[in-house]
C-alpha cells in the first residue's frame, strides 16, 4: 500500500509527461489527479491505521560503498503518517483546482507532470529511510519547484525567480549535505535508526571541523537546520520564496505553502532523536524561527501584491513552526504544519480564484468591493482569514479540547510552549510571536478588507464580468475550509492533547526531562490570553486603516515614509545580496577568466612551453599533416629510447 | 576466447585499416559507407565488450583475461583488465558507437575521419587494457595523434592554435612520465604492471641540488607522474589548453575528448600513481586538496561568465574532474569508488551536453550564448534532453552526476573536512552556471529572426540521446550496477595503500590523518 502511495503520483507524471501525445490533453489531466485522489485515499488510510505497525518496506539498494549502504526504502511511522495526508491531500485538491484554473492556458500536460513529479518527489522525501533518500526527495521537490515557477517561461521574471529559488536552496543543501558527510563520517552510517542509535553518544563527542573541535551533535543539528532553513525560506535564505510567486497559483498553494516549504520543519522533527541533545542548535532554531516570524508578518504588512502577503505569511507561520520545534515541542510544530497546510492552500487557491475572476490582476489596489461579485470566494476565503489569525474562544476547553479555528488552537499551543520553555530565548520567542500574531491578524484582514470590502477600485469592465470560479475550483476550496476551521479540534488530542506520546510513537523522540508540551498547558493566564488580545488589536487596526478610514494608511505610509520604504522594499535583503554576493562573484568570475587563465597561466605558460606555437601556426597556415610527425617522430624517440635501454640491459629480467 | 581483450582492442584499428585500404573514390554512396562501417565496427567492439562484461567476475580484484606473449626486441605483450579499468572500457566502447552516429552528418574527408576514431578507438582501449609500461605508453601518447588529427583537420577557425597547444601541453607531461618509467623499470627490472604494482619504490629522503626530497625517488617519479595526468585530466592551472581545444574541435571531437580522453589522466593516477608511489602519494595529499578545491571554485567562477556554450561546458569538464582527483588521493573506499563513478557518469553527462551543443551548431553554425534565446517553443524535445542532463550536470540525486560527487565529498570529509567544505561550494556554483546557460538559450520569447525556422531533434539525434539519457538515469536510480563492479578492486587497492602507508609511517614520521 504504501509502495502505491509512493509511486502513484510518478506513474502519472510519467503519463502525463510522455504520453499526452497518444492520450490526449483532458486524459493528461485527468489520469495523474484520479492516481492522486487514489493515494490520497490510501494515505488517509495509513494515517488512522498506523498506530502500533510502525515498521521499514526495502524497496531496492541505492548508493553502496564499502561500509555505506543505502537502500530505497519506506518508513513507516506516525510522523511519516501526517505528511502522506497532508502531502496527498492538497496535492490531490490542486490537481483537481488546476484542470479549472489552467484551463486556458498551453502547457496542461507539462504542469500536471510536473505536480505529479513534485508529488512524487515530496513523498519519496517525507518516506524516507535514510538520509540519502531523503536527500533526494529534498532535491527533487526542489527541481520540481524550479520547474513549475519557471512554468511560464517566456517571463523573463519567472525564469529569474526560478534559478533563484534552486541556487538560494543549494546554498541551504549545502549545509545538509555536510551535515550528513559529518553524520556518517560519525556514525559510520546514514540509516535513520543508526543515527537515531547514536544520539546520546555524539553528545558526548568532539570533532574536527575547519580547523576547530566543536561538538559533534551541534555541528550537525545546525548543519542540518541550514538546510532546513534553505528549503523552509527562513531568515537570510528567505529571499526566494517571494519570488517563486511567479509560479501559477496552484504551485504557489501546494508546493510554497502546504508542502516544500515544510520539509524543513519536518527534517528538523524528524531528527529529533539528534536535536534533542543539541541545545545550542535548539536555540539557534528557536532565533531564527522567531526572527523569521517576525520580519515576514512587518513585510506582509504592506505589500500590495495579494500572493506577496500570502507568500511572507507563509514566511512567519514556518517561523513558528520552527519555533515549537526548537523549544522540543515537535509535536506542536507538526500540529501547526498540519493545519497550516489547509488554511494556508485555501487562502492560496482562494487568491487564485479572485486572480482569475479578476483577469489575472494580482495587485490589492486595483481590486475592493469583491464579496457582491465573488461570494463564495469570499466566504472560503472568510474561513481561512478567521483560522490563520487565531479566532477561538480562549480558557474555554471542551473534552480538554479547546474551542477555536484550527490556526487558534495550534498557534496558541506555539506560542505556549515558547513561554513554557522557561528560558530566555523561550521569552524573546515568546515576544516576537505574540508581536506576529497582531500583525498577522493585521495583514489577513487588510487582504479581506482590501479585496471584498469597500468601494471597487477595479476598472468598470472587470468588475461587472468577475465571477465566482467552476465547481472544480471551488469543491477544492469547499474541503480545505473545512479542514481549516475544524481540524485544529478534530486532531488536538492526538497532535499535542492527551493521547499524544502513545499516538505519535517511535515517530517524535523527547529526551527524558521535556516537559515543554505539559508545561505549556499549564501557563498563566495572562500569557494564555496575550495572543488573543494582539488579535484583537490587529483586526481591530485593520477594521480601522481599511473600512473606516480608507484614505489613513496613504497618510500614514507618508509620514513614516523611510519605515514604509523600508518595509515595502523587504529590510533591503535583494538589494544587499545583490551588492554583496552577486556582482562580486560576477566581477571575479570575470576577473579569474581574464586575468587568471588568459593572463597568467596562458601567459606564463605560453612564453615558457608554448613560445614557439605562434611561429609554428604561422609557419602552418593552414593545417599539414606534416606537422603530425614532429610529434609522431617526439613519441618514436621515446620508444626508440627504451628499446635501446633493453638491449643494453638484456630486457625483462624474470 | 582467449585473446578476447586483443579483439576488442584491435578491431577498430582493422576497421580503419579497411577503410583506409580498400575503400575507394569520395562520392556520396563511399561516404555512406565509411559511416556505415565505422557504425558497423564500433558496434561490434561494443558488442564484444559486453562479452568481457558477463565473464567479469567483480568479486576478484586480481587481473582477468589475461593475455602474455613474447613481442619485439624483449619487449612483453601484456593484456588484462581489473575492476578499476572494466568500467573505463565499457564507457569507451558505449560512446563510440554514438559518436559515430552523431557524425552522419560530416562531409568532408569522411573516410579520413571515420579512420582518425577508429584509430582513437583502438589506442584508448590499449590504454586502459595493457598491462605492460611501454605498451601502455604507446597507446598512451599514440592517443594524441588521430586527437590532434580531429581538432587539426576538421576542426573550427582557430584549429590549429588549439591542435599545437593541446598537443605541447600534453607531450611536456609525457615526456617527464617517460623518464620515470625509464627508471622504474631500472629500479624493478621489469615492464610488467602486474609486478610493478608489487615492487616497492624507495621513500627514502634523498638531497638533490641542495633541496631534500621526502619520500625520495617515490615523490620523484609521483611528479613525473602527475605532470603527465595532471595535464591530461586536466588539472588547474594545466588545464587552459581544454577550452581551446574544445571549442575548435568538432562535435565528435569534442565528446570523445571530454567523455574519455580526460578520463585516462583519472585513470592513470589510479593505476600508477596512488598504488605504485603510495608514501609519495601520502605526502602530496595536501597539495591534490588544493589544486581540486581551487579547480572546482576557480574554474566555476570562470564558466559563469562565458559567453561561447563550449567553453562554459569545457570549464564545468575541470570543474568536476576536480572532484575526481581530490576523490582519488582521500583514498578511502567511498572517495575512489566516487571518483570512478564520477569519472563514468561524467562520459555520460558531457558528452550528452557536448551533442547538445552540436545539435544546434548544426543547425545555427554558433556557439555564442547570446545568438540564441527561446529555443523551447520551437524545440521542447530538445529542451528536455538538454534539461536532463544539465540537472545531471549539476549533480541532481537521482542522476549519476549526483552519487560520484557525494561519494567523493563524503569520503573526502572524512580526511579532510576543509576540502569538502570547500569542494562542496561547487554544488552551489555549479548550479548557477548550467540553469543561467540554460535559461539563457533554451528559455524566453523566441524572438530573434534567424531561429524561427529551427527544428527540433530529428529520429537520428534522439537515437543517439536515448542510451545517454537511459544510462544517466539508471545509474542515478541504481548506482550499484556500477559500483559492485569495482568496489572490490577499490578495497584491495585501498588497503594496500594503507597498508603502505602504514609500513613508511615509522622511518618517515608521517603524522596519522
Amino acid at each position: 500500500m504504501f509502495t502505491a502511495i509512493l509511486v502513484l503520483p510518478l506513474i502519472g507524471a510519467v503519463i502525463a509527461g510522455f504520453f499526452h501525445r497518444f492520450i490526449g490533453e483532458k486524459l493528461a489531466m485527468v489520469i495523474p489527479t484520479t492516481l492522486l485522489f487514489i493515494a490520497c485515499a490510501l494515505s488517509w488510510y495509513a494515517f488512522f491505521t498506523i498506530q502500533g505497525h510502525e515498521q521499514s518496506i526495502p524497496l531496492m539498494r541505492f548508493i553502496t560503498s564499502g561500509d555505506l549502504q543505502s537502500d530505497w526504502s519506506i518508513r513507516v511511522d506516525q510522523l511519516t503518517g501526517v505528511m502522506l495526508v497532508v502531502v496527498t491531500s492538497v496535492s490531490a485538491l490542486v490537481h483537481l483546482y488546476s484542470i479549472g484554473y489552467m484551463a486556458e492556458e498551453d502547457g496542461k500536460p507539462r504542469f500536471f507532470a510536473y505536480l505529479s513529479f513534485f508529488t512524487f518527489a515530496m513523498l519519496a522525501l517525507v518516506t524516507a529511510d535514510n538520509l540519502l533518500q531523503m536527500f533526494f526527495g529534498w532535491e527533487g521537490v526542489g527541481v520540481a519547484s524550479y520547474l513549475l515557477i519557471g512554468f511560464w517561461y517566456k517571463k523573463p521574471s519567472a525564469n529569474a525567480a526560478a534559478i533563484k529559488a534552486f541556487i538560494v536552496n543549494r546554498i541551504g543543501d549545502f549545509g545538509f549535505l555536510l551535515g550528513i558527510f559529518a553524520l556518517y563520517y560519525l556514525v559510520g552510517s546514514v540509516d535513520l535508526d543508526d543515527i537515531f542509535k547514536a544520539g546520546p553518544e555524539l553528545a558526548a563527542t568532539t570533532t574536527g571541523f575547519l580547523g576547530y573541535q566543536v561538538p559533534a551533535i551541534e555541528l550537525i543539528c545546525v548543519l542540518l537546520f541550514i538546510g532546513a532553513m534553505g528549503k523552509s525560506a527562513q531568515l537570510f535564505l528567505h529571499t526566494w520564496l517571494p519570488d517563486a510567486m511567479e509560479g501559477p497559483t496552484p504551485v504557489s498553494a501546494l508546493i510554497h505553502a502546504a508542502t516544500m516549504v515544510t520539509a524543513g520543519v519536518f527534517l528538523v522533527v524528524r531528527m529529533s532523536p539528534l536535536f534533542e541533545y543539541a541545545p545550542g542548535a535548539q536555540t539557534f532554531v528557536v532565533v531564527i524561527g522567531a526572527s523569521t516570524a517576525f520580519f515576514a508578518a512587518t513585510v506582509a504588512l504592506v505589500q500590495n501584491d495579494i500572493k506577496r502577503v500570502i507568500a511572507y505569511s507563509t514566511c512567519s507561520q514556518l517561523g513558528y513552526m520552527f519555533v515549537a520545534a526548537g523549544v522540543g515541542a515537535y509535536e506542536a510544530a507538526m500540529f501547526h504544519l498540519f493545519t497550516h497546510a489547509a488554511f494556508k492552500a485555501l487562502l492560496f487557491l482562494g487568491s487564485g480564484s479572485v486572480i482569475i475572476a479578476m483577469h489575472h490582476e494580482q495587485d490589492m489596489r486595483k481590486m475592493g468591493g469583491l464579496r457582491h461579485k465573488i461570494p463564495l470566494t469570499y466566504y472560503v476565503m472568510l474561513a481561512g482569514t478567521l483560522s490563520i489569525t487565531g479566532v477561538g474562544i480562549p480558557l474555554l476547553t471542551l473534552l480538554d479540547t479547546p474551542l477555536g479555528f484550527a490556526g487558534f488552537v495550534s498557534k496558541d499551543m506555539i506560542i505556549e510552549s515558547s513561554f513554557a520553555a522557561s528560558s530566555s530565548v523561550g521569552k524573546f520567542a515568546y515576544t516576537l510571536l505574540v508581536a506576529s500574531a497582531a500583525m498577522t491578524a493585521f495583514y489577513s484582514w487588510r487582504l479581506i478588507f482590501m479585496t471584498f470590502h469597500g468601494q471597487t477600485r477595479a476598472d468598470r469592465h472587470t468588475y461587472d464580468h468577475a465571477q465566482d470560479s467552476p465547481n472544480t475550483m471551488m469543491i477544492p476550496l469547499y474541503v480545505l475550509a473545512a479542514g481549516a476551521l475544524l481540524a485544529g479540534m478534530n486532531w488536538y488530542p492526538e497532535f499535542v492533547g492527551h493521547a499524544e506520546g502513545e499516538w505519535w510513537g517511535s515517530g517524535i523522540f523527547n529526551a527524558a526531562g521535556n516537559q515543554v508540551l505539559h508545561d505549556a498547558h499549564a501557563i498563566p493566564v495572562l500569557a494564555k490570553l496575550a495572543p488573543f488580545i494582539a488579535m484583537l488589536f490587529g483586526l481591530g487596526l485593520a477594521w480601522q486603516m481599511y473600512i473606516r478610514k480608507p484614505h489613513l494608511p496613504a497618510r500614514l505610509a507618508r509620514q513614516h515614509q523611510a519605515l514604509y520604504l523600508f518595509l515595502l522594499n523587504k529590510w533591503y535583503f535583494d538589494e544587499i545580496y545583490e551588492f554583496l554576493l552577486v556582482r562580486p562573484t560576477k566581477w571575479f568570475g570575470r576577473f579569474l577568466w581574464q586575468r587568471g587563465d588568459l593572463g597568467a597561466i596562458d601567459g606564463f605558460l605560453n612564453g615558457l612551453a608554448m613560445g614557439l606555437v605562434p611561429r609554428l601556426t604561422r609557419y602552418a597556415g593552414r593545417m599539414q599533416s606534416g606537422y603530425l610527425f614532429h610529434y609522431a617522430f617526439v613519441m618514436l624517440i621515446g620508444i626508440s629510447f627504451l628499446i635501446t635501454w633493453f638491449a643494453v640491459t638484456g630486457g625483462p629480467q624474470r | 576466447m582467449s585473446n578476447l581483450l586483443t579483439l576488442i582492442t584491435f578491431l577498430p584499428l582493422i576497421g580503419a585499416l579497411i577503410l583506409v585500404a580498400f575503400l575507394r573514390g569520395s562520392d556520396a554512396m563511399a561516404q555512406l559507407n565509411a559511416k556505415r562501417l565505422a557504425l558497423l565496427v564500433t558496434t561490434a567492439t561494443f558488442l564484444l565488450s559486453l562479452a568481457v562484461l558477463s565473464g567479469f567476475d567483480p568479486s576478484n580484484p586480481d587481473f582477468q583475461f589475461v593475455e602474455e606473449g613474447e613481442w619485439m626486441a624483449g619487449l612483453t605483450y601484456k593484456m588484462g583488465i581489473d575492476g578499476l579499468s572494466l568500467p573505463f572500457v565499457m564507457l569507451t566502447t558505449f560512446m563510440f558507437p554514438l559518436t559515430i552516429y552523431a557524425s552522419w552528418g560530416v562531409e568532408t574527408r569522411v573516410k579520413e575521419y571515420m579512420a582518425c576514431f577508429l584509430l582513437l578507438e583502438t589506442l584508448i582501449l590499449g590504454v586502459f587494457t595493457s598491462l605492460d609500461l611501454i605498451l601502455f605508453y604507446l597507446f598512451f601518447e599514440g592517443g594524441l595523434i588521430p586527437m590532434f588529427l580531429i581538432i587539426g583537420v576538421w576542426g573550427g577557425k582557430d584549429r590549429v592554435y588549439a591542435a599545437f597547444k593541446f598537443f605541447l601541453y600534453t607531450l611536456f607531461g609525457s615526456l617527464v612520465m617517460l623518464i620515470a618509467m625509464l627508471y622504474m623499470y631500472w629500479d624493478a627490472g621489469t615492464t610488467d604492471i602486474v609486478a610493478l604494482l608489487n615492487h616497492q619504490f624507495s621513500y627514502e629522503g634523498i638531497d638533490l641540488l641542495g633541496w631534500h626530497i621526502v619520500g625520495g625517488a617515490q615523490t620523484l617519479m609521483w611528479l613525473a607522474f602527475f605532470a603527465s595526468f595532471a595535464v591530461k585530466l586536466p588539472m588547474w592551472p594545466f588545464h587552459t589548453w581544454l577550452p581551446d581545444a574544445h571549442v575548435q574541435a568538432p562535435t565528435a571531437g569534442s565528446v570523445i575528448l571530454a567523455a574519455i580522453l580526460l578520463k585516462l589522466g583519472g585513470y592513470g593516477f589510479l593505476r600508477f600513481s596512488l598504488p605504485m608511489f603510495p608514501v609519495a602519494s601520502e605526502i602530496m595529499t595536501n597539495f591534490v586538496f588544493f589544486l581540486s578545491v581551487v579547480a572546482i571554485i576557480y574554474t566555476s567562477l570562470v564558466a559563469l561568465m562565458q559567453e561561447d556554450m563550449k567553453k562554459l561546458i569545457a570549464y564545468s569538464s575541470v570543474a568536476h574532474m576536480g572532484f575526481v582527483t581530490m576523490g582519488i588521493f582521500a583514498a578511502n573506499q567511498q572517495s575512489i569508488d566516487g571518483a570512478i563513478f564520477q569519472m563514468i557518469s561524467h562520459g555520460f553527462i558531457s558528452g550528452a551536453l557536448f551533442l547538445c551543443v552540436g545539435v544546434i551548431y548544426d543547425r545555427m553554425h554558433t556557439r555564442e550564448i547570446a545568438a540564441y534565446g527561446g529555443l523551447v517553443n520551437r524545440m521542447p524535445v530538445y529542451a528536455a534532453v538538454m534539461m536532463l542532463f544539465t540537472l545531471a550536470n549539476v549533480g541532481l540525486p537521482g542522476t549519476s552526476g549526483f552519487v560520484g560527487e557525494f561519494l567523493t565529498l563524503v569520503g573526502t570529509y572524512q580526511t579532510s573536512t576543509w576540502t569538502a567544505f570547500g569542494a562542496a561550494t561547487g554544488v552551489v556554483l555549479s548550479a548557477a552556471y548550467a540553469l543561467w546557460l540554460y535559461r539563457r538559450v533554451l528559455f524566453g520569447d523566441l524572438i530573434k529572426e534567424s531561429l524561427k525556422s529551427i527544428t527540433d531533434l530529428n529520429a537520428r539525434e534522439v537515437t543517439v540521446f536515448v542510451p545517454l539519457v537511459v544510462m544517466t538515469i539508471l545509474l542515478g536510480v541504481y548506482p550499484s550496477l556500477a559500483t559492485d563492479l569495482f568496489g572490490p578492486t577499490v578495497e584491495a587497492l585501498v588497503e594496500n595503500v594503507h597498508s603502505a602507508i602504514a609500513q613508511a609511517a615509522g622511518p618517515l614520521q608521517l603524522a596519522g590523518r
